[in-house]
């Protein structure tokens, strides 16, 4: 066990865990941090999808010891004192939501896009969620969303 | 998982003496988690190596080449400017790798030192690669298998930046018990033949410090092509680096390398050397790519990979010249 200060959503953060935990147990489990999904747990639905120092990351393939020091943002830290954020407003306006299990992830991919590039093109916000899967929206939706954001 | 011991060492000596044969090295983390998750290795400690000063840096000395640390991130090297403009097929290779997520996270030592892909290697099958009794993919699903250079075993080398690096005559630097060496890629990676446990000449706890890539000649121009079964992120089916030096329409110098058809990055000597001095037409590549890899070995069902490798050698020439 061992103590570990990262920067959870703005606000310090210290755990006393086990470093052989996932980022994504600590979320989920020690945290109770339920947004991240965990998917297939290998790096492959990008459903467990967080910001580690402002670039999307797989959370199940990151070890609680890599992101010591260092910040990290979750679906819950887009949100603001309960009111959503405008980027997941547009996912809720075009239709981007439907069992909503890629969401999270979906929005914090699209989010450190929009971050580094306000104004992206379609073939480029396609990249930025490559690493997202989803099985309901067939994704038009979702660029949309994405693209009326950053309007 | 099972636990293990998580170390952040500051030096490579500190990496180094920490090393035991329980022990393994981590980048990213990226590969080596899928292969604890499934048992495939169950290291007791793993030693990340993020905290060794200077491993990540990106450092261009004109006139000599360019040093890529180990540790740097391969989206650094998919956005970097420098290496988009003048090694532009490792840029292109860099960012086929896998997804962003995975970009973001997944390092060039890593890459180029990961495990393969086999199904049956990753899967619960005690193979040979696994010290095991047999090879289950030579009678069995061998799709993605390899086409040359198996022997034994049939794994593919899944990098996609080794393919690029070894047209760029690339080297590697290794850090061994406080000495350094540095190998061409070619003889970085191995074959089943040498040793079917490994697929690279590393012995337990050498590290990879840096990747040289010599400074391109000014008529240079390079490319990267990978052909995938999914639209999106995937590993490569086949992929063909090309790097080529030129004047006007014609070939003088060709160094064109193969991915996803062997145990390592694969490339054909007397294939460049056939290539030197053509004018690129059509015809001329249909001609000359048309005996390529005549020595391939296919299994059940992966002898699509020589017409693809035909195919997109001459669409990568075509591209290029
Ligand atoms: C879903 C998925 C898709 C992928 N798709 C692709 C793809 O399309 N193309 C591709 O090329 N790869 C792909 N990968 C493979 C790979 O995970 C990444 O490419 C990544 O670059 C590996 O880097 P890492 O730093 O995470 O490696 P790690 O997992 O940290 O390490 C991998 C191996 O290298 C060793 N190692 C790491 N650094 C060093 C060093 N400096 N010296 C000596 N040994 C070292 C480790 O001990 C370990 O055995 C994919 C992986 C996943 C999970
Ligand atoms: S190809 Fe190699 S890794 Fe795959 S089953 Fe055969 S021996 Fe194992
Ligand atoms: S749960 Fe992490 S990528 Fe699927
Ligand atoms: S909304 Fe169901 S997976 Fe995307």
């Amino acid at each position: 066990m061992k103590n570990i200060e990262f920067t959870l959503n703005g606000f310090p953060m210290l755990v006393y865990v086990d470093p052989s935990l996932r980022l994504l147990d600590v979320l989920r489990n020690t945290l109770g941090l339920t947004g991240t999904k965990e998917g297939c747990d290998i790096g492959e639905c990008g459903a467990c999808t967080v910001l580690l120092n402002g670039k999307a990351v797989n959370s199940c393939l990151v070890l609680i010891g890599q992101v010591e020091n260092q910040n990290v943002l979750t679906v819950e830290g887009l949100s603001s004192h309960g009111s959503l954020h405008p980027l997941q407003q547009k996912f809720l306006e075009y239709g981007a939501v439907q069992c909503g299990f890629c969401t999270p992830g979906m929005l914090l991919s699209a989010y450190a896009l929009l971050q580094e590039n306000p104004h992206p093109s379609e073939d480029e916000i396609k990249d930025a969620i490559a690493g997202n899967l989803c099985r309901c929206t067939g994704y038009k939706p979702i660029i949309d969303a994405i693209t009326a954001y950053s309007r | 998982m099972n636990t293990f011991e998580y170390l952040q060492p500051k030096s490579i000596d500190e990496a180094q003496n920490n090393f035991n044969e329980k022990s393994r090295l981590f980048a990213g983390g990226t590969d080596v988690l899928g292969l604890l998750k499934d048992h495939i290795e169950s290291p007791e400690k793993l030693i990340n190596l993020k905290n060794i000063p200077g491993l990540d840096k990106i450092e261009y000395v004109q006139g000599s080449g360019l040093k890529i640390g180990s540790m740097v991130k391969i989206s650094a090297i998919a956005q970097h400017p420098l290496i988009r403009e003048k090694y532009t097929v490792l840029a292109e290779a860099a960012e086929s790798v896998a997804s962003p997520q995975l970009r973001n996270v997944g390092t060039l030592g890593g890459n180029l030192c990961q495990r393969p892909r086999c199904w049956y290697f990753r899967g619960d099958f005690p193979c040979l690669r696994k010290d095991g009794g047999e090879c289950f993919a030579v009678d069995g699903e061998n799709k993605y298998h390899c086409i040359i250079g198996g022997e034994a075993c049939y794994i593919v080398h899944p990098s996609d930046t080794a393919v690029a690096l070894l047209a760029l005559d690339a080297k590697i630097k290794i850090s061994s018990n406080g000495k350094i060496k540095e190998v061409p890629v070619n003889d970085f990676f191995i074959l089943p033949g040498d040793d079917i446990l490994r697929e690279n000449i590393l012995q337990p706890g050498e590290v990879v410090t840096e990747v040289f890539i010599p400074e391109p000649k000014a008529n240079m121009v390079s490319r990267y092509l990978k052909f995938t079964e999914r639209g999106s992120w995937d590993f490569a089916i086949v992929s063909v680096a090309a790097v080529i030096e030129k004047s006007v329409n014609t070939i003088q110098n060709a160094r064109i390398v193969w991915g996803g058809v062997a145990p390592k990055p694969w490339q054909d000597l007397e294939f460049n050397k056939n290539l030197q001095g053509l004018k690129i037409s059509e015809d001329i590549l249909k001609k000359v790519t048309s005996t390529l890899f005549e020595k391939a070995e296919p299994l059940e069902h992966n002898g699509y990979k020589v017409p693809l490798v035909k195919n997109l050698t001459k669409k990568i020439l075509l591209q290029i010249a």
